[in-house]
């Protein structure tokens, strides 16, 4: 049974962790949530850093923990890449990478030394002693080190957090990369949703320790009674596919059911899934379609929904066509001038659009 | 002028069978006071740091008593037909052992802290055992303060002179060590064997120690990003 089942109940402190949440057996799911929500105790009793008073973890069939059984840390099948990356000083990098692959019999190798040190461009770094790497250099060989125990279930805890906006632009292909060549089931904790849209399938928000909302990463990025969407950065996915290139204007078009968008031109094949992330703060509403409008996107929807996220502003989701959904975020006043409600049609342009995948 | 090399290897000996026997019983003592958060915590460590602060002739009395024959260990040792420890070498190693112990327990202990859980965490999700993650991951780590605890043992048990004056006496090859041999040249105004001893271990107290500063700087230095 290809299922991850989560539960769990245990105080620390203060603090109650009551959550129970069931994800796919495949894929990425995020845990999401602000600081202090339990999402790093959830991963960590999973794991079994942490013994939990009552619990079931049961990863596909195999049970981990239950009321008879707590299977110790070094028993379980998993990949843990922790917020810092943690790597052995005393180790060179290559010594890292096969701390945890000597420990596992050869029997369960499934995934080839080279493969990951490839996907993770590593190669050259193995002979490297670990205090002189950088910070993305450090989380990329840590998280190489526990890919390289087969694992059946990977751990990230805020793999990126520690690392600045550069190194993080670097990392997150790797990741994506990850994530489509080696299947391995994930729980990623973060609080970006921005990591989250281009990294999850699946996700499960937790607040104050108990879970808020579960489901497939998309409609949930959008539901405004979430606080995922009052960040600043509130942004919607979509899914389409490559519909054609643009040669003269340097534009690929993704089509999605009956309309489409422009992103600068990547080399795909036609027809290639895509997905994209539309930030609300990008896209703006108007009555009326405009030809005369430097704005390529536009897209007819529907108003669903709308939620004052400050004083001065509004985030109003959107239906399109398909049925995907679209967050826009404009001032009060242009809202109340429009007089947007509910069910009301209009025109969403946008101004960038960017492809995940 | 003989002299009499006896003192310096009772001494070595006594050093280097106390500082093993430490590090062995002073890891685990160590790595539980590191971890715990149990409420006698406190007490252990106090207890553990005695003899810090007790005179020497007080922990070598106590000692004397309970391991003289009709004392609570001398019984033991001999309803166990080992007789009794006092005035023997093996009464010395014991009596050095507990005098240094907080010397072993709380380098090893600090080095513990300052590591914190993560590294053991780490080891313990690459699927290495408790005892592997112990060996492969925490003593190299902690390598700084085993260095540490190991020199300060060695060299406290050399220094030792209280203790030793109390419960071994002064039998030449079985608890005749360096520290006792002087004063004992001293007191027959022997001054040249004093001179020649007492000089011999203000160097190899200071070598040991500026050894230990070398060998620590380097590992800190080589660890640093």
């Amino acid at each position: 049974m290809s299922r991850i089942e989560i539960r769990l109940n245990h105080r620390f402190g203060d603090f109650e962790l009551d959550v129970a949440f069931d994800a796919p057996g495949q894929g990425v799911t995020a845990l999401f949530g602000r600081s202090g929500c339990g999402k790093t105790s959830v991963l960590r009793a999973v794991a079994g850093l942490e013994r939990t008073r009552q619990g079931l973890v049961r990863i596909n069939g195999e049970v981990w923990q239950d009321e008879k059984r707590f299977l110790p840390i070094h028993h379980r099948a998993i990949g843990y890449v922790f917020q810092e990356a943690s790597l052995f000083p005393h180790l060179s990098v290559r010594k890292n990478l096969e701390y945890g692959l000597r420990r596992v019999p050869e029997r369960q190798r499934q995934i080839p030394f080279h493969d990951v040190v490839e996907l993770l461009g590593i190669s050259t770094l193995l002979t490297r002693a670990t205090p002189r790497l950088s910070g993305g250099e450090r989380q990329r060989v840590a998280i190489a080190r526990a890919l390289l125990t087969s694992p059946r279930l990977l751990l990230m805890d805020e793999p990126l957090s520690a690392l600045d906006h550069a190194a993080k632009q670097t990392i997150m292909p790797y990741l994506e990369r990850l994530h489509d060549e080696f299947a391995i089931p994930s729980l990623y904790v973060s609080h970006d949703p921005n990591e989250v849209a281009r990294l999850a399938d699946h996700m499960v928000v937790l607040d104050e320790g108990r879970v808020a909302a579960e489901g497939e990463a998309a409609p949930l990025l959008t539901r405004l009674d979430l606080p995922l969407s009052t960040y600043d950065d509130a942004s919607a996915l979509l899914e389409g596919f490559v519909g054609s290139h643009d040669h003269s204007y340097h534009l690929t078009w993704i089509s999605l059911q009956g309309n489409r968008v422009a992103v600068p031109r990547e080399d795909l094949p036609v027809g290639r899934h895509a997905r994209v992330q539309i930030q609300a703060r990008d896209v703006s509403l108007s009555i009326r379609a405009h030809a005369d409008t430097s704005i390529l996107n536009i897209l007819p929807a529907r108003v669903i929904d709308t939620r004052d996220i400050s004083p001065t502003q509004v985030l109003v989701r959107l239906e399109l066509e398909d049925g995907q959904t679209l967050l826009s975020r404009i001032t009060r006043r242009s809202a109340i001038g429009m007089g947007v409600r509910e069910g009301m049609q209009l025109y969403a342009q946008v101004k960038s659009v960017a492809l995940l995948s | 002028m003989t002299f009499d090399w006896q003192p310096v290897w009772l001494t070595l000996k006594l050093a280097g069978t106390t500082t093993l026997l430490l590090l062995i019983i002073g890891t685990p003592i160590a790595w539980w006071l590191a971890r715990t958060h149990a409420w006698y915590r406190q007490a252990l460590s106090a207890v553990v740091a005695l003899p810090l602060v007790l005179p020497p002739t007080v922990l070598g009395f106590y000692l004397l008593i309970m391991l003289a024959p009709d004392g609570p260990v001398g019984r033991l040792t001999q309803s166990l037909g080992i007789g009794s420890l006092a005035f023997t070498f093996e009464g010395l190693v014991f009596a050095s052992m507990l005098y240094s112990l907080p010397f072993v327990v709380q380098p090893l202990q600090n080095a513990f802290e300052a590591l914190g859980p993560r590294p053991a965490e780490v080891a313990a999700t690459l699927r290495a055992s408790p005892w592997d993650r112990f060996m492969t991951v925490v003593i190299p780590l902690a390598r700084p303060g085993f260095l540490t605890a190991a020199v300060l043992a060695f060299a406290h048990t050399v220094g030792e002179f209280g203790v030793v004056l109390m419960i071994g006496g002064n039998i030449p090859g079985e608890t005749r060590v360096l520290s006792v041999a002087i004063y004992d040249y001293v007191e027959t105004l022997e001054y040249d064997q004093a001179h020649l001893l007492a000089a011999g271990m203000l160097a190899f107290s200071f070598l040991v120690l500026m050894t230990l500063y070398l060998v620590n700087g380097r590992i800190s230095r080589s660890h640093q990003p």
